[in-house]
């Protein structure tokens, strides 16, 4: 059974914000996660993630003089843990239902407050079996495509029997897509290489 | 095509019928491992192609690549960019098309008159490929060798092959008399076609030897003794290597005729008005007395009177008398021939054996064109006459009869083709059932016209350009093989094209000389014959 880690603050058809229900540990940068709308299961892959103040007119102060250690802070301060809020935000590359994996954006958005759950070995091998998904992780607005595609990869190659052929092909693909952008290729293969 | 498919190679990326195919190889396909001259299969969507190899080439996606190399050190790196980034291309010329229909399977493969789409598999042919292409061995066909890295039999149509007039060429020590042996085995074991051997170098008619003289290997007599007569012009050279002949061949001075004398223009270092005052001289004394008389020219007047007569100049009549002074020194010329050999080899030839012509000693080229010359010229005169008694009275032609020759650009070259006997059966070809089997290490040396006439040319490496024209003139796809021939091995390796194959091929030749292989030509040894022989007597009884 995959592992409820969230819910949706905020959604659009090829992005949406979830807030983790537990403070400063979003899923992996790169991980595959899953929520839904109705009976769909919409896929996305996390491309940030960020720990702020549930306040935004409040600032946190220093308080840590005194303390031994990082965790003295908040050992002190109990409070703390209810004054801050992590999110992460996550592209949404599929969708599915059941077994039936599609690889391209689903017709609605998922709801506001839609459970995140993150995903199984077994799912992930099965979503990236095919790695068309790859194109549209190049394109994330944000700019930082490259190394979220470097992250996603490094992440599934563990779900995978064979973790450096895995990445061998998803390199191949990427070769493919990257064709006349040698310096990006380069970059990306840098970072998925075991 | 075959069960077992052949190894896949890559995907047709564009070309063109004319040009080839260009063939992307795929990732996993070893560059190193496409080597010129090796065959593949395309499969089309309605037939497959059968195609060579031609050049193997190296691609990148981008320019990039060729000036900031990435580090293939990194073995995933390197790993992901082969066959994706860069890219292996091979060009393949497709050679032959093999569809379903009924006029390939009647006929085997047809030429190719289109081409495979986009992206078309490509593999490796496999052994039942080659062989569905190039034969099986059986009574019409003989095998000759083996395609390059491959154990499957290439087999020469042999029927076909005696139909037209063949080369075997090749640059010294190549391999060309031991192929051409070889090909004479073949026409005999096959018995397709009656042959005459004229055997300059005592190579064909009882045993030859490897190069160095380390080897010896049984020539056609041993080998059939029942289908091949030993001729010789030099009865004591056959004794010193204890070759057993079966005729001792003479020549009269009266069947030495002025065309042949023409023909020797060079060797016997005859000016031109030397060679028109045999005419003359033929003109004087008659076709059948001019030599003997020309040697019987008595005392000075007599000679001053004749020359003043005919208006033959002193130093053109010196100049003759020294060239005919080298033909008096060949033995086997005598002023008259105890027997006629023209008639007893054609005795021979019509009792389908095979005549070889040894030359003994005589190896110099005088007495090789001489007496190819004026025995060829009335053998074919004698097949020209049974060709056409034969098509008016609506009976069976003569047996076909392969005519061997060796340094044939003395017969053949551009100057004397149109005077000599040969250069007639090369361009008149089969009319009369009568074709050649030209040697020479020098083919531009050869008449154009007679080498465009050639149907079936194997060679050997050459390393002259103007030969390695001369070879491929006329041939599909000439600059293709001009690449294949010139990557030949020094040794026994030869370029295969023509009348007899389905299409052009490299070979390496079938090897023999091991009592295994004799066998396989139908040669038994004694033991095996009294073995024969004594269950065929117990069968009768």
């Amino acid at each position: 059974m995959s592992t409820r880690i969230g819910e949706v603050v905020e959604a659009s058809t090829s992005q949406f914000v979830a807030e983790s229900y537990e403070l400063h540990s979003p899923p992996p940068l790169g991980s595959l996660i899953k929520t839904s709308a109705g009976e769909v299961d919409i896929y996305g892959v996390v491309f940030n993630a960020s720990t702020e103040s549930t306040d935004p007119g409040r600032r946190p102060v220093a308080r840590g003089r005194d303390e031994a250690t990082e965790d003295d802070i908040y050992r002190q301060n109990p409070q703390l843990s209810r004054l801050f809020r992590t999110t992460f935000d996550a592209v949404v590359i599929g969708h599915g239902q059941g077994n039936d994996i599609r690889h391209y954006l689903p017709p609605v958005p998922p709801r506001v407050h839609s459970f995140v759950h993150s995903c199984e070995v077994e799912e992930i091998r099965r979503f990236t079996a095919s790695l068309y998904f790859l194109s549209t992780l190049l394109n994330i607005r944000d700019g930082s495509g490259d190394e979220i595609v470097a992250a996603c990869l490094r992440e599934a190659s563990r779900a995978h029997d064979d973790p450096r052929a895995f990445l061998v092909g998803a390199g191949k693909e990427l070769a493919l897509l990257l064709s006349g952008q040698f310096n990006r290729l380069n970059t990306i293969l840098r970072r998925i290489r075991l | 095509m075959s069960e077992a498919l052949g190894r896949r190679l890559g995907i047709v990326v564009g070309g063109s019928l004319t040009g080839g195919l260009q063939v992307k190889l795929d990732s996993g396909t070893p560059i190193e491992e496409m080597a010129v001259g090796r065959y593949v299969v395309i499969e089309g969507q309605q037939s497959h192609f059968f195609g060579m190899i031609n050049d193997v080439k190296l691609g990148t996606i981008d320019q990039q690549f060729a000036i900031t190399p990435p580090d293939v050190s990194d073995s995933f790196i390197s790993e992901v960019i082969a066959g994706t980034s860069t890219y292996g291309v091979i060009d393949v010329v497709p050679m032959l098309c093999i569809s379903g229909d009924v006029k390939t399977i009647l006929e085997g493969p047809q030429p190719v008159k289109t081409i495979p789409a986009h992206f078309s598999e490509v593999r490796e042919a496999t052994e039942q490929d080659v062989e569905l292409v190039f034969g099986t061995e059986d009574e019409r066909h003989f095998h000759v060798g083996t395609p390059l890295d491959m154990e499957t039999k290439v087999c020469l149509n042999i029927d076909e092959f005696v139909k037209r007039s063949n080369g075997v060429f090749g640059k010294s020590g190549t391999g060309k008399t031991f192929f051409t042996r070889l090909l004479l085995i073949g026409m005999v074991q096959k018995g397709v076609a009656a042959n005459l051997i004229f055997d300059m170098h005592n190579e064909y008619g009882w045993e030859g030897t490897f190069e160095g003289g380390a080897r010896k290997v049984k020539a056609l007599k041993p080998l059939f003794s029942s289908k091949v007569a030993l001729f010789t012009l030099d009865e004591e050279s056959a004794r010193r290597r204890k070759a057993s002949t079966d005729y001792v061949v003479q020549i009269g001075y009266d069947e030495i005729q002025p065309e042949d004398i023409a023909l020797l223009q060079d060797t016997l270092n005859l000016t031109q008005p030397a060679v028109e005052a045999v005419y003359q001289l033929a003109r004087e004394f008659g076709y059948g007395r001019w030599l003997q008389s020309f040697f019987e020219l008595g005392s000075e007047d007599e000679t001053r009177e004749l020359l003043d007569r005919l208006r033959i100049h002193e130093s053109t009549y010196r100049n003759l008398h020294r060239g005919m002074e080298k033909l008096r020194r060949l033995s086997f010329l005598v002023p008259h021939a105890p027997d006629n050999s023209v008639k007893r080899i054609l005795e021979y030839l019509d009792r389908g054996m095979n005549v070889v012509l040894e030359f003994g000693r005589y190896t110099d080229v005088t007495a090789y064109v001489l007496v190819a010359n004026i025995l060829t010229r009335r053998i074919y005169d004698q097949y020209r006459d049974r060709t056409e008694a034969a098509l008016a009275e609506d009976k069976a032609r003569p047996r076909p009869l392969v005519i061997t020759i060796e340094e044939a650009h003395k017969f053949l070259s551009p100057s004397v083709a149109e005077q000599t006997i040969f250069g007639t059966i090369a361009r008149e070809m089969r009319k009369y059932n009568v074709t050649l089997l030209v040697i020479d290490q020098r083919p531009s040396g050869i008449d154009d016209e007679v080498m465009s006439q050639l149907g079936t040319k194997v060679t050997y490496l050459l390393d002259n350009e103007k030969d390695i024209d001369s070879v491929l003139m006329g041939a599909s796809g000439k600059s293709q093989l001009k690449t294949v021939l010139s990557k030949l091995e020094a040794k026994q390796q030869a370029l295969i094209f023509g009348h007899a194959l389905p299409m052009p091929v490299v070979i390496k030749t079938r090897d023999y000389g091991s009592a295994e292989s004799y066998k396989e030509f139908g040669f038994m040894d004694a033991a095996e014959l009294k073995r024969k022989s004594e269950k065929e007597i117990e069968g009768l009884f």
